[in-house]
């Protein structure tokens, strides 16, 4: 009996742990096809080899071979700083990931400009300004709310060429991918920000708890906006963040970063091995 | 692919013939249709399974005959089942017998409670009302800043004895008070000024942080709310069940607010919730500004996670 463990339980208890993960029920079903299929060509019968192999699947669907590019894109020309948009749905992090990521730069002598493009949601510039304050760098901002977030967003870059910065971190406004006419004032903010030079990253903040929606979310903004990296945060909690799996096979952006707290020091870059042990755990 | 179940159950029925009853084969392809809308809508995968083992009980009675389509007869039991999983009918606020009415606010970092605290402050000042919000998140970079410009937009005052985390604090950005003791000070204020409803702003948690859970119950046990809504993202996903228990067990909430309603998430938490909780959903947020706030309704929430 031993030599046949590999019972339906087996493979319900394994489709259980990718669903709650929230990878989602096709990309869910296609890797237990597949890992289905190698049990079967590999004449395996034990669980614990099986668990072995589902590890391998998802680590490559994860981590594709020719490997995704996870550093940030902040080398720049002389004369000009990086320019690094941040964007995504309200609430998942934004704000406090460009704080985040502030923190990261200037530990590493970079210099940084903060640009609060969010000029809507209610004392979110002072929030923005807070960070920039704890992390010991300047936060262009305008003195009233509902202003163009597109000419906030190309005064703090011009604030950063004056004063030779290495990186300008721009925030943006949370907003829903089907809010059409929100959509389109970011792409204007991307294209004024591009008077200046180009943009050099655009990173999509997803929150881990999200479910299926997301990926709703990263085609809408890739389409307005061509993200180039994807930063998960919220991930210190119970939610194992599935959903960029799909993300980032689809449109073929990489996980950069993730989020695990609410502290200047809780961002960390991706690392496939880890998110795979996490989501199988 | 098929757009909606409804679609899909019409293509899984195609090749019936004859009459009688629903072969146990017709009954696990709809069941595995409706586990796949139900997934695909973000219910959790355990209430899921309630869910389907409740709707094969009633598929199994399904008569073919000429006259009735079964794919709009299923579509129908499980429409009636999530409704009636939903709540018939809104369950209104409790207010107190001795003013004030005390509602505190409780969910996930960024679920959406401070908007909130201005949509119900701004509701039911409407309503004759004369709430006053509490500031008792203290950790959230400039929450207190938030909530004051909330109040204000909303028309309603603001209790903020404490900034919290703010600007001109250095480094360490941690300097705070306590927000016990702010909701504790709230309600006595608001019984002092004649305010008869008091609406406390709390900071977002998770439900693993055990601190943090305690100091919720703990803000709880100060002012015994009337009210603990639990505010949840309608974008969440499988983790709903685990946040929702996590809040119960370490809180206590007695209703349910669905926030982000106006996007495109068919929002199967509400479902998630309400199934592993028992506790009803109340409101819908359905929008940034203070005025997109309603009351919940279970029939339109039902089509939506069925995308019809
Ligand atoms: N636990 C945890 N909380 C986080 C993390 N990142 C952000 N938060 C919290 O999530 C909430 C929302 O974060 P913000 O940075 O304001 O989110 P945002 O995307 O800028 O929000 P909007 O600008 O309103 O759309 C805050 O309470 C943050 O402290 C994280 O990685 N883990
Ligand atoms: N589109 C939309 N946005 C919402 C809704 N409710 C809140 N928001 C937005 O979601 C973001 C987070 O809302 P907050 O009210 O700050 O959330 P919170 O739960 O107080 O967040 P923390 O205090 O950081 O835990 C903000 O950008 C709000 O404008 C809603 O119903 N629809
Ligand atoms: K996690
Ligand atoms: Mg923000
Ligand atoms: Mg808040």
């Amino acid at each position: 009996l031993s030599r046949d463990k590999l019972d339906a339980d087996t493979w319900d208890e394994i489709e259980e742990t990718l669903l709650l993960a929230d990878l989602g029920v096709d990309p869910t079903t296609e890797l237990i096809d597949r890992l289905r299929e190698r049990v079967t060509v590999l004449g395996v019968r034990d669980t614990e080899h099986v668990r072995e192999l589902l590890r391998e699947e998802l680590k490559a669907l994860v981590d594709p071979g020719e490997g995704l590019d996870r550093s940030l894109a902040i080398d720049h020309a002389p004369g000009r700083p990086a320019v690094v948009m941040v964007v995504g749905v309200n609430g998942t992090g934004k704000t406090t990931t460009v704080g985040k990521l502030a923190r990261v730069l200037v530990a590493d002598d970079k210099d940084v400009v903060l640009g609060a493009a969010d000029t809507f949601r209610a004392a979110a510039a002072d929030q923005l300004a807070t960070w920039g304050d704890r992390v010991g760098v300047p936060t262009i901002r305008s003195d009233r709310d509902g202003a163009d977030p597109a000419s906030v967003a190309f005064d703090a870059v011009k604030a950063g060429i004056e004063s030779e910065a290495d990186v300008v971190l721009i925030d943006t406004a949370g907003r829903l991918q089907n809010k059409v006419g929100l959509m389109d004032e970011l792409g204007k903010v991307k294209r004024v920000v591009e008077k200046h030079g180009p943009v050099d990253e655009i990173l999509l903040v997803l929150d881990a708890t999200t479910g299926q929606n997301g990926m709703q979310q990263a085609k809408v903004f890739s389409e307005v906006v061509n993200v180039t990296g994807i930063v998960l945060t919220k991930l210190d909690g119970t939610a194992k963040g599935g959903i960029v799996v799909a993300v980032q096979r689809a449109l073929g952006v990489p996980v950069k970063l993730i989020g695990l707290g609410e502290g200047p020091d809780d961002l960390a870059p991706f690392e496939p091995d880890a998110f795979v042990d996490a989501l199988l755990a | 692919m098929f757009a909606t179940l409804s679609d899909r159950l019409t293509a899984t029925f195609k090749s019936l013939r004859g009459k009688g009853r629903l072969s146990e084969a017709d009954v696990d392809a709809t069941i595995r249709e409706i586990r796949r809308a139900l997934l695909d809508a973000d219910v959790a995968l355990p209430v899921v399974r309630q869910f389907t083992s409740r709707i094969r009980e009633r598929a199994v009675g399904i008569e073919v005959s000429q006259a009735l389509n079964p794919a709009q007869q299923v579509v129908k039991i499980v429409n009636e089942e999530l409704v009636g999983i939903l709540g018939g009918e809104t369950r209104r606020l409790r207010f107190a017998k001795n003013p004030p009415t005390v509602i505190m606010l409780a969910g996930l970092q960024g679920a959406g409670k401070t908007t909130l605290a201005g949509k119900l402050g701004r509701w039911l000042r409407e309503q004759g009302h004369t709430p006053l919000l509490v500031a008792s998140d203290l950790q959230r970079p400039n929450a207190v800043t938030q909530l004051e410009v909330v109040g204000q937009r909303a028309g309603v005052p603001v209790f903020a004895p404490e900034r919290g985390v703010s600007e001109g604090q250095g480094v360490s950005g941690t300097s705070q008070g306590d927000p016990v003791q702010v909701a504790r000070d709230g309600v006595a204020f608001a019984r002092d000024k004649h305010h008869d409803v008091v609406i406390i702003d709390t900071a977002g948690r998770l439900g693993v942080d055990g601190e943090l859970m305690q100091q919720a119950a703990d803000i709880k046990a100060a002012t015994s709310p009337d009210e603990v809504l639990f505010v949840v993202d309608a974008m969440i996903g499988q983790d709903a069940v685990t946040t929702a228990m996590a809040f119960m067990e370490g809180v206590g909430f007695t209703g349910v607010v669905l926030s982000k309603l106006d996007g495109d998430a068919r929002g199967g938490a509400a479902l998630s919730v309400v199934g592993v909780t028992g506790q009803p959903v109340m409101f819908a947020s359905t929008g940034e500004k203070l005025e997109e706030f309603e009351l919940f309704h279970p029939d339109r929430m039902a089509s939506r996670i069925l995308d019809m």
